[in-house]
């Protein structure tokens, strides 16, 4: 196991170069491994795929589709890793996305159209990320509490705006923006979203000030604030970011299933979880890698599809995804461990 | 049935009333405008004895399990001498227990449940039956027969009989015919049954072969999910049959994604917009097979034959019998405007 990093007070508004060659050098080079080890698990998962289905796994169109399945819970997955490399967590994204997906395609906001649903999705995944930014920043509470009470309240929330049952979405522009009419040089929408919010989310994190601060707060929340950062704000930045996350991860599931229902995101706090910490980011803070994220969802979604196209039952793809789970991680504490 | 059209507009109209009234278990005194009188109850009409039903059931979170309390809270409005004590759902054992244990306690006269899990349930059904209340069992049944006086419910061996000869009949002169199954949650008992009664069906067609099943999880999320895989493992087959109508949502959604049009679909339980979608018939979609939400109206019917110790018209017996299981009917392009009404949203 490696120790949280935490930056010299100085550095932390500096580059990373400033801490030292040597020790940065060493960073550079676990991360690579890390990356390695889960590009690996990835290239042995798609060996497995051809080998087993090659006619339908190496297909474009099971690309596009393990691609598009994999940006909803990859658009979390990137709030997420911030959440987590500050050593907080959040526990209530599938919730948000839920209450997210289901307000903006109730009847009254279906009227205002494509900008109305896409509006009141991201509206609605920020203001729940508000109030648990407010409740863990300035209210004291533990973020696992306050993104469980959110998980409950926008549950239910959810369930009322519904009534239990089935928004459709009747919005011919939204539909069709998950048609394959709408592919971008062969790449569906949705996951050209996800692409971007990936590069976004990589940049903020590993070249702005706000990406070290993240990491700083994250690896020791103390010497962050004796170094002049305000942890308060930027814990309410994070919690907000990761309900920016679930607001834009609902719009996409609701071009991708063309409704809103109070189940919709049903167990995404654990996958994204999974997904970040198999990537190789801190359960404890400090440290946070978005492309291991993405990594680790493109691996989950990749499994789930080789077991379809196999038609494996789902008891058996459960089992195998605890074990992967379990195989990434101890595959990463060796190759951390030995470097 | 029109009336009764109107009727459920105007209850989800007002589902945030309901909720309320849900709430504080407060039934009997809403306005009483009621013109659904003329479709046939289980027992008479007439007016008798007072009787209080205790209504406990799972959490609505899914069309079918809203349309059931739906169709016990207005079933219970047009009887003037039926109060219904209703507690809020829960999917929580312990919790459902509870409220079980507290409309026994308030000596409700008849017992109405859908317990969450059928097997959980069974010692507080006992409880309530040698309490002196006789518990009407809706749908998931209890382990022990002695645990309910009456069980109505649904037929999910049926529904996937009659799903596999609907599909059998349209494919019989079809040569290797090949057929997908997309089923519920693995982990219910249901979804079992329903996949058994379907395999057991096909068996009467040699030339058809199921070559893949996917179990997603009566959400509309999973429906898509799955189904976008199956289309993708699956380049060429006959038939879908996909075992519920909210996932058949994302099903649909992930068909025309996929721009297929290759096959015939049969839904099931009987939404609303399945049903619509059978009437225009533009789609793959030609079928659903019914598990039908009236039965919680048909539960309350009997237990307020139960509560006045009335027997079932049109039958010779003095008591209403043990058990019920209803028809899973198949609605097609024939019959659906007849079915229009108890689509559920």
């Amino acid at each position: 196991m490696t120790q949280p990093v935490s930056p010299p007070r100085d550095s932390i508004d500096k580059a990373p170069a400033a801490s030292g060659p040597p020790a940065w050098r060493t960073m550079l080079f676990r991360a690579d491994v890390r990356t390695l080890s889960l590009l690996g698990v990835l290239a042995a998962l798609i060996l497995i795929g051809g080998v087993t289905k090659p006619d339908e796994f190496l297909d474009t169109r099971n690309l596009q589709l393990v691609l598009t399945q994999a940006s909803v819970i990859g658009v979390v997955t990137v709030g997420m890793t911030f959440v987590i490399t500050s050593g907080g967590i959040d526990l209530s994204v599938g919730a948000i996305v839920a209450l997210a997906s289901v307000w903006a395609t109730t009847v009254a906001t279906q009227e205002y159209g494509f900008v109305g649903i896409l509006f009141t999705a991201v509206i609605v995944g920020v203001g729940c990320g508000l109030v648990n930014g407010l409740l863990i920043a300035y209210g004291g509470m533990v973020p696992f509490i306050a993104t469980l009470a959110m998980l409950a309240s926008a549950r239910g929330l959810a369930l009322q705006i519904t009534d239990g049952s089935t928004q459709v979405v009747t919005v011919d522009a939204i539909l069709d923006l998950g048609e394959r009419d709408a592919y971008v040089l062969g790449i569906p929408p949705l996951v050209l979203v996800f692409a971007l919010v990936t590069i976004i989310g990589w940049l903020v994190l590993n070249r702005t000030t706000f990406g070290r601060r993240t990491v700083a707060v994250g690896g020791n929340a103390e010497a962050a604030r004796l170094a002049g950062i305000d942890v308060r704000r930027q814990r309410l930045y994070l919690y907000l970011l990761s309900g920016l996350c679930c607001g834009i991860a609902a719009f996409l599931l609701i071009v991708l299933s063309g409704s809103g229902q109070n189940t919709n995101g049903n167990l995404y706090e654990l996958d994204a979880i999974a997904a970040a910490i198999i990537g190789g980011t801190l359960l404890s803070g400090g440290r946070g890698t978005i492309t291991g994220s993405v990594l680790g969802v493109l691996i989950f979604t990749t499994i789930t599809n080789i077991f379809a196209l196999n038609n494996l039952q789902s008891d058996v793809q459960q089992i195998a995804k605890g074990a992967i789970i379990v195989a990434a991680v101890l595959v990463q504490r060796r190759t951390a461990s030995t470097t | 049935m029109p009336e009764f059209t109107s009727r459920r507009g105007l209850l989800f109209g007002t589902a945030a009333v309901s909720a309320g009234a849900l709430l504080v278990g407060c039934t009997s005194n809403e306005t009483k405008d009621d013109p659904a009188a003329n479709d046939q109850p289980a027992a008479d009409d007439k007016p008798g004895k007072a009787v209080t039903i205790g209504f406990a059931g799972p959490q609505a979170d899914h069309g079918w399990l809203n349309a059931i309390n739906q169709n016990a809270k207005s079933r219970a409005e047009r009887y003037e001498d039926v109060t219904l004590e209703i507690t809020e759902g829960s999917n929580d054992t312990a919790q459902q227990i509870g409220q079980i244990e507290t409309l026994i306690n308030k000596k409700v006269d008849v017992l109405v449940v859908l317990p969450a899990d059928g097997k959980a349930l069974t010692q507080v059904g006992l409880k309530a039956m040698r309490a002196g209340i006789p518990v009407v069992n809706l749908d998931r049944i209890f382990n022990s027969p002695q645990a309910y006086r009456c069980w109505i419910g649904g037929d999910n061996y049926g529904m996937g009989l009659n799903a596999g000869h609907y599909i059998g009949e349209k494919l019989k002169d079809k040569g290797d015919a090949r057929v997908i199954e997309l089923a519920g949650l693995d982990n219910l008992e249901l979804t079992k049954q329903r996949t058994q009664g379907f395999d057991d069906a096909l068996k009467n067609y040699p030339n058809i072969k199921k070559v893949a099943r996917q179990a997603a999880e009566f959400t509309v999320e999973s429906g898509q999910a799955k189904m976008a895989q199956l289309l993708q493992a699956q380049s060429d087959f006959d038939a879908l049959w996909n075992h519920d109508d909210d996932q058949g949502v994302g099903a649909l959604r992930a068909i025309e994604q996929a721009g297929r049009d290759d096959f015939l679909m049969v839904g099931g339980a009987g939404a609303l917009s399945a049903f619509q979608a059978i009437k225009k018939d533009d789609g793959v979609l030609k079928a659903t097979v019914l598990y039908p939400p009236t039965m919680a109206a048909s539960a309350i019917d009997l237990a307020r034959a139960l509560g006045q110790g009335k027997g079932v018209g049109g039958l010779a017996e003095f008591e209403i019998p043990s058990s019920l299981t209803l028809y899973s009917a198949v609605v097609d392009k024939d019959n659906v405007d007849q079915y229009m009404a108890t689509g559920f949203k």
